[in-house]
């Protein structure tokens, strides 16, 4: 059982990087907004909206930007 | 599905079936309530985004009725000054802005958003985050500007108000430091829980016992952060209610969780006794979850500063020499001259100089009908002109206004509401103050009979009498609770408040805008002959214009068709000449006098107008401020629930009568003040009355502030929703007793859980204090008592209920 004395250490190193990705997630606002990421899978699809009226039509490179 | 039949497709108001609007989408026409709904839904139609519709799971806002008007009021965000005000660059020629989007209410909300702005050519970037309302939008002013995205925004029936999102900031930061305390607090039960379980198994099997002391230093290593990081509110709770000298649930909470680190702490350290990092760390993980939804709540239900600002416009057109200049509210000053248009909201409380006009004051005084103000009368801020444009001379502005008093007596009678003790807090303050005398009578005893055991015996007491299943019992059984409520449609802002909910015995409503709409409406149009039905309601409009009287405000979202001369017969109707000839609106035998023809006139509850000229009669309008939907059965439900109903309304004495008629409610007061509603709580409350306020208004805010629980409306004033302990998210009444009956039955799994977690205690405490309880069965008994405890909470959210109404959607109507 002493590999228990190295696979112990390793596994809170892994914990350590866990809460680090967390607070990274956090900090950047992945978890800012919980709802819409689930629809807008569903919704993001190939129907592209006409701009608003009175808007002349662009190419859109950087609509996704 | 019939899905919310009879209800207006974009904002999901009931209709009655009779009104004139629809919008075609998708093959079939769609009833709408209103001109702006109609104009909106066709907007959103016209721009290929009609899948709004079908993924949306609330209803949109209703528009405002000046939706022409909307393109030329963001103009003056384009100033240089202005610009820089609300927005800030990125470095790269683009801009960055932060606002906040009123009416945003669900995920396909925020689809929208993003999808119609995101098509505008020179914007990179549109992300709006429906839980907070809040949008970013990054752009690139030399190809687009900031007022063509915010018309955009108010075309698709939000309102935007740039530079308000101030406080969502702040909220938002709240939330990311809670979220990172609850996942450190996650992460670590989980891998305590694990090294907890390898310690139980070896202490059967004969764990070697370097391996066991490791692990035992492991577990430490990971509980200690969650401890003092994710633990770190209930400590800072505790200190700051030992200082005011309020022992509240903080204390024992503190108490348990400090108590039972330390002693492990101890025990790992001199290498012998019990660890109970597992419980410690549970107990952590799950004050925390409930707090974090608690949290969620709260902020969904807004802030003061927010909402007082929604109440006010962003921008006043001040007069700068002899021109006028659009500037930010909190800009002026007492002795500015600002310019209020039709329709537009009054900035600041001053003088109306010249001839005056009409005011809807009805968020502030609830009062219905709208208000003369002539030469040097006052204008309120807030109020909103219905009238010609008036020139009003600044006098107060910021804190001195009505409205900024209006939030004052709003949190002094939250700062003055009747202390009820909440039960877990009085048994925290008793159980507090008993395990410590306890503890150190324990200490005392054993500092004399063993010394040598004195101090392990009395960290056993403290251990074992941990009040974790105690602090548990409430919190757990609330969030269950609140969580099940949100889904059928009560929002919980204080967790607290369901406690006295259960108690509640006595419910007054208000009657504008809770018990009825607020707002009277064009219900029905019955041509006679071949009139058209649009062309009959543009006459009535144009004749209307020129009324005071309070059915006029059914006419004002409908086009007039063309000026009109008007004469008012009192308690008749008008007659009035357009085009050339001569209308009558009102009464049907007034109208009807003008050709001598009269027409069947339909059976209705409505207040029902006919249209008529010379050659006879036009058209029958009905109008009406129509119950909201189900109120009657709603207010029956909560009679049965055992609470006596009164209504308390600003308005005049015959139209509460009426409401009060058709609601089937017996006790009545009509022109109550705020202050007069909030004497009459506070004797009924005298009385021993637990009294619940139902209200939507801002001049509820302080009534609703002082009742044991105020419920607002969602769609009321957001002042009202921020000193509300409830909101009812959809438009009935409906979630109402069944929250009363869901707060009875949380009162009953609190008190069970209490009885249970005290006599927990009792029993273990004695068997502590004599030294017999081994350190295993401890662990083992105060992680199963908390979870006894949270597991009886979970019951409450399984409770079958009616589902509430759900939304219009192409899917659901496309079923039918």
């Amino acid at each position: 059982m002493t590999i228990l004395y190295l696979l112990i250490p390793l596994s809170l190193v892994l914990l350590g990087l866990a809460v680090w990705a967390f607070f990274w997630a956090v900090n950047s606002g992945q978890f800012d907004d919980l709802d819409s990421p689930a629809w807008r899978i569903l919704l993001d699809d190939e129907k592209r909206p006409p701009p608003a009226p009175g808007e002349s039509e662009e190419p859109d490179d950087e609509r996704d930007a | 599905m019939a899905s919310a039949p009879g209800a207006c497709f974009h904002c999901g108001e009931p209709l009655t079936g009779r009104e004139p609007w629809t919008v075609r989408l998708e093959d079939a026409d769609r009833p709408v309530c209103c001109p702006g709904c109609k104009a909106v839904a066709e907007f959103i139609r016209d721009t290929g985004l009609a899948d709004y519709y079908e993924y949306r799971t609330a209803p949109g806002l209703k528009p405002a009725p000046e939706l022409d008007d909307t393109d030329a009021q963001w103009l003056a965000f384009d100033r240089p000054e202005l610009l820089e005000q609300v927005s800030s660059p990125l470095g790269d020629d683009r801009r960055e802005c932060s606002l906040l989007v009123e009416g945003v209410r669900c995920a396909a909300c925020s689809w929208l958003i993003e999808k119609s702005l995101g098509s505008l050519p020179g914007v990179t970037e549109a992300r709006v985050n429906p839980a907070t309302a809040r949008a970013r939008l990054v752009w690139d002013p030399a190809r687009v500007r900031l007022s063509r995205l915010l018309s955009a925004l108010s075309r698709l029936g939000y309102r935007p108000h740039p530079g308000g999102a101030a406080s969502a900031e702040i909220a938002e930061a709240e939330r990311r430091r809670a979220l990172r305390r609850l996942g450190v607090a996650g992460l670590g039960m989980m891998q305590v829980m694990m090294f907890a379980v390898a310690l139980y198994a070896g202490a059967f099997q004969q764990m070697d016992e370097g391996l066991e002391r490791f692990l035992r230093l492991v577990s430490m290593a990971v509980a200690t952060p969650v401890v003092l990081y994710s633990g770190f509110p209930f400590f800072a709770g505790a200190a700051r209610d030992i200082r005011a000298g309020r022992p509240g649930m903080d204390v024992p909470v503190a108490i348990a969780v400090g108590g039972a680190w330390v002693a492990s702490v101890f025990h790992v350290l001199s290498g012998q006794g019990e660890v109970y990092f597992d419980s410690v760390t549970m107990f952590v993980f799950f004050l925390s979850l409930g707090r974090f939804l608690e949290m969620g709540a709260r902020h969904r239900a807004g802030d003061t500063r927010d909402s007082l600002a929604r109440l006010l416009p962003d921008l006043a057109r001040r007069r700068a020499g002899g021109d006028w200049e659009d500037v930010p509210v909190r800009e002026l000053a007492a002795g500015d001259r600002v310019l209020v248009r039709h329709g537009e909201t009054v900035p600041a409380d001053g003088r109306v100089s010249g001839s005056g006009g009409r005011f809807d004051e009805s968020m502030l005084t609830g009062e219905s009908r709208p208000v003369q103000r002539r030469d040097s009368d006052m204008a309120v801020a807030g109020s909103v002109n219905l009238g010609e444009p008036v020139e009003v001379l600044v006098e107060r502005t910021g804190g001195d206004m009505l409205v900024s008093s209006m939030a004052r007596l709003l949190e002094r009678a939250q700062a003055e509401r009747p202390p009820v003790a909440l039960a877990a807090d009085r048994v925290a303050r008793w159980f507090v103050t008993s395990v410590l005398l306890a503890a150190a009578g324990v200490y005392l005893y054993w500092l004399q009979a063993a010394p040598d055991r004195a101090f392990e015996i009395t960290l056993a007491v403290l251990v074992v009498t941990c009040p974790c299943a105690l602090s548990l019992a409430t919190p757990a059984a609330l969030t269950a609770a609140t969580n099940f409520l949100a889904r059928h449609g009560l929002l919980v802002t204080r967790g607290a408040a369901l406690e006295r909910l259960a108690g509640a015995d006595y419910a007054v409503f208000d009657k504008t805008g809770t018990l009825t709409r607020g707002r009277l409406r064009v219900v029905g149009v019955h041509p006679v002959g071949n009139t058209d039905p649009d062309r009959a309601l543009a006459l009535a409009a144009a004749l209307e214009r020129a009324s005071e009287h309070p059915v006029a405000r059914a006419f004002r979202d409908i086009a007039p068709a063309g000026e009109a001369k008007v004469s008012v017969v009192p308690g008749q109707g008008l007659e009035g000449h357009i085009a050339g000839t001569d209308y009558r609106l009102g009464r049907p035998d007034f109208a009807a006098a003008l050709s001598g023809v009269t027409p069947p006139v339909p059976e209705s509850e409505a207040t029902v107008l006919l249209l008529a000229d010379r050659s006879g009669p036009l058209a029958l309008i009905e109008v009406a401020d129509d119950a909201r939907h189900g109120t009657a059965r709603d207010l029956a439900a909560l009679r049965d629930l055992g609470l006596a109903l009164e209504i308390a309304s600003g308005d005049r004495e015959m139209p509460v009568a009426a409401v009060a008629a058709t609601a089937g409610v017996e006790c009545w007061a009509a022109n109550q003040s705020p202050e007069a509603k909030l004497a009459r709580i506070r004797r009924l409350q005298g009385e021993g009355h637990t009294v619940v306020m139902v209200g939507d208004g801002v001049n509820d805010a302080p009534v609703l502030a002082g009742a044991d629980v105020s419920v607002a409306m969602g769609g009321g004033t957001a002042l009202a929703q921020t000193s509300a302990d409830l909101v009812l998210l959809g438009d009935t009444l409906g979630p109402l007793p069944l929250g009363v009956r869901i707060a009875r039955k949380t009162r009953r799994v609190i008190l069970e859980n209490l009885a249970w977690a005290a006599g927990y205690n009792l029993v273990a405490l004695p068997l502590a204090a004599i030294g017999l309880i081994q350190p295993w069965m401890a662990a083992i008994g105060m992680s199963a008592s908390s979870l006894l405890v949270v597991l009886n909470a979970l019951r409450l959210s399984r409770d079958p209920a009616p589902a509430g109404p759900q939304p219009a959607t192409l899917a659901g109507e496309a079923g039918a």
